[in-house]
């Protein structure tokens, strides 16, 4: 492998880690506070999937780089321009539709993807994909029973999920985003092309917002700046603040 | 008519203090009691109070270590952590079921919990204000709650005593994994010592609360021992908790905050002083340093949550509603 296809293949596990990372950090974040305590398991369930997939990404991540970094140092010691999650599973909880609306978005790209990785020419790569592909499956399940049902629920119900699509929707954009580094990963055969990807997503999100009733928003504009470092959203930092304190506050102690 | 009367009632007497003596049999002759066996009133009561009171500590007993999911040290701490805490909700769902066998559902004893109709574990109105505490927590809380428990998975009504044999499994993992985090704490620098012991100091006490009042002062402890409810003394399990974790503090290198610890060759045991019992009280009345908190958080979830659980339950009553009318 050539020093530039590893650069980008680190870039790509980072990608890959951070959505995980990030996503499952505000999972945990509803721990105790859920509208149903079925809900709050599943919510950790699905949290601690997640974790163990960053882990994973992560750790391999680490390797790649080859200086030496574990997955906490990677996930305790970098700061916001070094992350390279998308927007979209930065985003607060705000109420319980928001969680679960960014959960659906986020499930059934990350699904596509995982489904892409299985056959990455990078073994490293499809055998965590395979065994994440399982986990993710029952999230994208999940989270799409939810929005249909909550769609189709009450008037409120329908109105906070019309809410939290409305919000969110300009987060989805970014999910497809490709550049050099989508480029030399899909030329290598290691990871999909993520614009790829977008077709079967959209298919799919007119059958479920169909059933949920709920209106797709008309404007496709797609905020960006996540996946790349180059503009977070405020939320993250104050994410980071929380999630790396100790490891700050007390430099190289063993926890 | 009145004559009538008299004798129906004093047949109905006589005809309960039968069953209640068959039902005594029952129990002294070790058999499980099921939902749908005759139990006295005040048996099934008693029952509903403690299954309820255990799995609110259960459900209130989530805020206080979920306060550091977010800042857990290393993404194994989080992980174990977050499983932990979903544990607990478990635990509580296991003991809601075990409750509603006897006639109460969920959401009853919820709205119980939040206008303080029902109480539950005081130990969860304790902060925890740093990550030690996730280490005392395990070791003390969860090994104080593990005495209580394991007599428990012995108790007369059968899907209580399920209920607890699978808790208690679940249980001893935590109280391990508590104690890794203080042992990890305790080899580790100065600060981290330091934070191990502060909350040492913190949890010692309360723990020991846990077990009860003296039996000097506990009530209903005769029948609900006949009935076997209870199964031990509360005095009984707070000294069995001392004899074992004194020895674990020792390998820990921390110390109990009791000058008057001492072995007493003669009973075999720590002596060891008692917690303040007013500040247990105060907190029972509600005037614990979280009470407010921790009712809030959870008043502000059930709150929150309605329109979910509404959605939810409107969404099924429509589908069904939608397949009827295909089958039709």
């Amino acid at each position: 492998m050539t020093a530039s296809t590893e650069n980008a293949l680190f870039q790509c596990l980072l990608r890959l880690g951070d959505n995980t990372l990030i996503l499952g950090h505000r999972l945990g974040e509803w721990c105790g506070h859920a509208p149903a305590l079925e809900e709050d398991i599943a919510l950790a369930n699905t949290a601690l999937d997640l974790m163990g997939q960053t882990r994973h990404w992560l750790t391999l991540a680490g390797t790649i780089e080859g200086q030496g970094r574990s997955e906490d140092d990677l996930a305790m010691l970098r700061d916001v321009w070094d992350f390279r999650n998308v927007l979209l599973v930065e985003q607060p909880n705000r109420d319980y539709g928001h969680t679960l609306m960014r959960q659906y978005l986020f499930d059934h790209y990350h699904l596509l993807m995982l489904h892409g990785l299985c056959d990455s020419s990078d073994s490293r790569l499809a055998d965590i994909a395979a065994k994440s592909v399982k986990e993710v499956t029952y999230h994208a399940e999940r989270s799409a029973e939810l929005v249909i049902a909550l769609g189709d629920g009450t008037e409120e119900s329908h109105r906070r999920m019309q809410d939290a699509l409305d919000r969110l929707f300009p987060f989805v954009g970014e999910m497809f985003e490709t550049d050099a580094i989508d480029e030399t990963m899909a030329q290598s055969g290691i990871a999909p092309l993520p614009s790829s990807l977008r077709p079967a997503f959209d298919t799919q999100l007119d059958q479920v917002l169909a059933e949920a009733t709920l209106s797709k928003p008309t404007d496709d504009f797609a905020h960006q700046g996540g996946r790349t470092g180059s503009r977070h959203s405020e939320h993250l930092g104050h994410l980071l603040s929380s999630m790396q304190w100790l490891q700050r506050a007390y430099p190289g102690a063993q926890w | 008519m009145y004559a009538q009367l008299i004798k129906a009632d004093t047949s109905q007497r006589e005809e309960d203090a039968a069953r209640t003596q068959a039902f005594q049999r029952r129990i002294d002759a070790g058999e499980k009691i099921e939902p749908k066996d005759w139990m006295p009133e005040g048996y099934r009561r008693t029952l509903i109070r403690q299954i309820g009171q255990h799995a609110h500590s259960e459900i209130v007993g989530q805020l206080p270590e979920g306060n550091w999911i977010s800042r857990a040290p290393t993404l194994e701490r989080k992980t174990i952590l977050l499983a932990k805490v979903q544990d607990e909700a478990g635990h509580g769902l296991y003991l809601y079921c075990a409750a509603e066998t006897l006639g109460v559902s969920r959401d009853e004893m919820t709205e119980m919990l939040l206008d303080e109709r029902m109480k539950y574990s005081s130990i969860f109105n304790y902060p925890t204000l740093t990550w030690a505490d996730m280490g005392a927590v395990g070791w003390l809380v969860d090994g104080a709650a593990i005495m209580n428990q394991v007599p428990l998975q012995r108790t007369s009504y059968g899907p209580y005593a399920r209920a607890m044999i699978r808790i208690c499994k679940e249980e001893s993992f935590h109280q391990r994994q508590g104690f890794d985090i203080m042992n990890q704490l305790a080899k580790g620098t100065p600060a981290q010592k330091t934070m191990a012991q502060n909350a040492l100091d913190r949890f010692w006490y309360p723990a020991l609360m846990m077990f009860g009042p003296p039996d000097s002062d506990s009530v209903h402890s005769e029948q609900n021992m006949a009935w076997k409810i209870k199964m031990n003394g509360n005095d009984e399990l707070r000294q069995k908790f001392v004899d074992l974790t004194v020895p674990q503090a020792e390998y820990l290198g921390l110390t109990i905050p009791d000058e008057t610890l001492q072995w007493n060759e003669e009973k075999g045991g720590y002596d060891f002083a008692g917690p303040d019992w007013g500040e247990f009280f105060d907190v029972i009345k509600g005037n614990g340093p979280c009470n407010k908190e921790r009712l809030e958080a959870r008043r502000k979830a059930w709150e929150d949550g309605a329109w979910v659980r509404d959605g939810l339950l409107a969404h099924a009553k429509k589908k069904a509603r939608r397949a009827a009318q295909e089958a039709a």
